[in-house]
């Protein structure tokens, strides 16, 4: 089964467990200008909002890399930099809509969330349930069921 | 290791920033934050410095589980010699500063002379230099953040920064960083705004690398993060209710000190609490109650974030307080709430706006305010002195008080000063609500015995956050101990300050010990920290820290006669609930604290104590 991840932002404290962990599992170390989620403030609405790469089906990051770094992982559904290859030419941050494929400086190559290799610390680490690893095909699943809870159509015991 | 051994010294008044090595030796004995932070304090600077000169300095210290993925790991704290008090200040922050500066590679900033002209300090990881603040002068924390991102072209900055109370003298200014998060008590923020330090302002990219055994540091931490998740205060109450979850409870019990400590129960208590936080308003039919917020790597997540309606008197000609901001923690809600006998519920959370904005600490600001208004109520001051008719339960005069305090426009410039000064330039130093000229948070003594010990021997001035009795004497926690028995308080106080001490020391929250012991935050530190750091040497760390903090306020001139609570609370009985007859027991258990303590019957630490410590 295919799986992918979640963003609930109602849940989303901005405690930045998931960067912190996303930070260690691919750099082996605590810091946050490493993280490929970022979690952003709408301080006026009082929101936060973890956000990253979604894997599109047909990725532009992915069409657009000259050299065919950027390739799908086939059990996760990644789509996944390769370092060795990419010359970090940054065409993908430039093709990607949503900003989530981004230079490194200090490497010289760019990055973007791999899904961890199919389990993804940023899912592990949050404590609230904000970051969940669900079936792919069930994202709606959590909306379907609070909006399933609002039907009336039986009667019930205790009415 | 945890600390990233470097450490920032700016000579604010040659205009110098340089780097030194942490000082190892002492970081095995003082673990960081407020204990490495103090200790380098009281060896640089004389115990009689006036607060407010360039002889007195202030140090950012962060812990070494900040930065970290230890929950809570993020705080830091600022020590100096407070200008409320005269003695040792050090307030304690979280948000997501401390974190930042620990990432630029820092474990402290050592602030020493005074600049010549407003300044801020500018870090992008190892790269320190103080800049210009001539524009930031005069704004307010939120508007300096705002201009200091845009500056700078980097919404990822981090600030920390003083408000317009700093600049304005108000005595007990707070240091706010991330809009909401404070630095809150003791006046650290008046002692930046003396040095002309309007901000700092930090980018750190290089992260917390050092950790040797980090897959046995990561174990601790999810094993304590379950801790937390599994305990119904931190896992349940905290989030749902923040510490608000207090508000009903500690007025049921007759312990919610009100109209300045006339009383011990508000009939209004249930309007202000967290509980009313959650409900529709009448008025737009909105909650106060936005969502719940955490600070930096915290699993509690106690922050409340509030939003008022748009039509309150308060804000309705002042669009900047119609968003979401940070809203009341309980100590606010009582000290802007019940001490003055104030139930609008949207008025406090303006007033809270209001302090963070302009960064002053509301709890000292409300008490502040309730003795004001016990003087109103007394006829010795008048509408024409104060600007305002301010009898207690006026929400006009709370939301006008804090105006003129932040801006030191009339009346205000009195405000500024705290109660103690205040009650006395006007003959009745009586009504003074302080120990050491701090004004005590909200817990009656009369109800709960152990905290008042614990606010007559507070190190920085009545606190609750020195040894937090309250966790035992009303919800049993680590053992339930009767509220209103002095008997035993004296150890159990001891207990609390110097487990409290390890972990200011550390980086994490102290409200993590609603459900951490000693025994969860030894597997971080010793796994952060390379081993080495049993319970017993965290618990002899605290004991340390406390012992060096007394040790500096005896020689500031401080003495046993300075032990000791406001004389209503000792004289004026409890008037209803079930605390009722009852006053402070405080003279009875200072003796056996100070026994408890290792200290001679004028509360000076003995040869051999000192002697045990290290000290």
């Amino acid at each position: 089964m295919q799986k992918s991840l979640h963003i609930d932002p109602n849940k989303c404290t901005g405690c930045l467990q998931c960067e912190m962990a996303c930070s260690y599992e691919n750099y082996g170390m605590f810091n946050l200008s490493k993280s490929r989620i970022k979690v952003f403030a709408f301080e006026h609405e009082g929101r936060k909002v973890p956000y990253t790469c979604t894997q599109c089906a047909d990725a532009w990051c992915m069409t657009a890399c000259p050299v065919d770094a950027i390739r799908i992982d086939a059990a996760t559904g990644a789509k996944v930099v390769h370092e060795d290859v990419c010359v970090g030419c940054k065409v993908c941050t430039i093709a990607c809509p949503f900003g989530t494929v981004n230079y490194v400086a200090d490497s010289g190559k760019v990055q973007k969330c791999d899904l961890c290799g199919g389990d993804p610390a940023c899912a592990s680490a949050c404590p609230t349930g904000a970051i969940t690893y669900v079936d792919a095909d069930w994202t709606g699943l959590d909306k379907m069921r609070q909006w399933a809870g609002k039907t009336d159509t039986q009667p019930r015991a205790s009415a | 290791m945890g600390w990233a051994r470097k450490i920032l010294r700016v000579d604010l008044s040659k205009g110098s920033c340089k780097s030194e090595p942490l000082n190892m030796e002492w970081a095995q004995q003082y673990l960081g934050q407020r204990g490495l932070a103090t200790k380098y304090f009281v060896e640089e600077v004389d115990p009689k410095v006036d607060p407010l000169s360039a002889a007195n300095k202030m140090i950012m210290a962060t812990g070494p589980l900040t930065g970290t993925m230890a929950s809570t790991g993020g705080r830091y704290s600022i020590i100096t010699k407070g200008p409320l008090t005269g003695a040792i200040a050090c307030s304690n922050s979280g948000g997501y500063f401390g974190a930042e500066l620990k990432m630029a590679g820092w474990d402290m900033i050592i602030f020493e002379g005074k600049s010549p002209k407003p300044v801020y300090l500018s870090i992008e990881n190892d790269k320190a230099e103080l800049k210009d603040a001539a524009h930031l002068w005069g704004k307010t924390t939120w508007d300096t953040e705002e201009i200091i991102k845009k500056t700078h072209q980097d919404p990822q900055v981090r600030v920390s920064s003083i408000g317009r109370a700093g600049e304005n003298g108000v005595l007990y200014a707070c240091v706010v960083n991330d809009l909401h998060r404070a630095a809150g008590r003791s006046g650290v923020g008046t002692v930046m705004g003396s040095k002309n330090l309007k901000a700092v302002a930090v980018r750190g990219t290089l992260g917390v690398s050092g950790i040797k055994d980090f897959k046995g540091f990561m174990a601790a931490t999810v094993a304590a993060k379950k801790v937390l998740a599994d305990h119904p205060v931190t896992g349940q109450g905290l989030p749902k209710y923040g510490t608000q979850v207090l508000m009903n409870v500690i007025n049921e019990m007759g312990a919610l000190p009100t109209r300045n400590a006339r009383e011990v129960q508000f009939e209004g208590a249930r309007d202000i609490s967290g509980e009313a936080m959650h409900e529709k308003r009448p008025t737009d039919g909105k909650a106060n109650l936005i969502t719940n917020n955490a600070c930096f790597g915290c699993t509690i997540a106690c922050g409340r974030i509030s939003q008022v309606d748009k039509g309150h008197f308060s804000v309705v000609n002042s669009p900047k307080y119609w968003g979401a901001s940070g809203g009341l923690e309980y100590e606010n809600a009582w000290s802007l709430g019940a001490a003055n006998g104030v139930n609008d519920l949207d008025a406090l959370t303006v007033a809270n706006f209001i302090c963070n904005e302009d960064g002053m600490d509301p709890i000292t600001f409300g008490a502040t305010v309730g003795a004001v208004m016990e003087l109103f109520t007394m006829g010795v001051l008048t509408k024409e002195q104060l600007g305002v008719e301010s009898p207690f339960g006026s929400a006009q005069a709370l939301i006008d008080f804090a105006h003129m305090t932040a801006e030191g426009r009339g009346f205000g410039k009195e405000l500024g000063l705290g109660s103690k000064r205040l009650t006395e330039k006007y003959g009745h130093p009586e009504l003074s609500m302080t120990v050491k000229g701090q004004e005590f948070p909200a817990y009656d003594p009369r109800g709960i015995q152990g905290i008042g010990l614990g606010y007559a021997t507070s190190n920085r001035g009545a606190c609750h956050l020195r040894g937090y009795t309250v966790a035992s004497e009303v919800f049993g926690i680590p053992v339930k101990t009767d509220p209103h028995a002095t008997e035993g308080k004296a150890d159990l106080l001891k207990a609390f300050q110097d487990a409290t001490g390890a972990f200011d020391s550390s980086g994490t929250c102290v409200f993590t010990t609603f459900a951490w012991t000693l025994a969860d935050l030894q597997t971080q530190v010793d796994t952060a920290c390379e081993g080495g750091w049993s319970m017993e040497k965290l618990a002899e760390l605290g004991e340390r820290i406390w012992n060096m903090e007394r040790l500096f306020n005896n020689a500031a001139g401080f003495t046993a006669k300075d032990d000791d609570l406001p004389k209503r609370l000792k004289t004026e009985a409890a008037a209803s609930g079930p605390t009722k007859g009852l006053v402070s027991g405080v003279e009875k258990m200072m003796p056996e604290y100070y026994k408890a303590r290792g200290w001679d019957a004028k509360g000076v630490p003995t040869k051999e104590t000192l002697a045990r410590l290290g000290l």
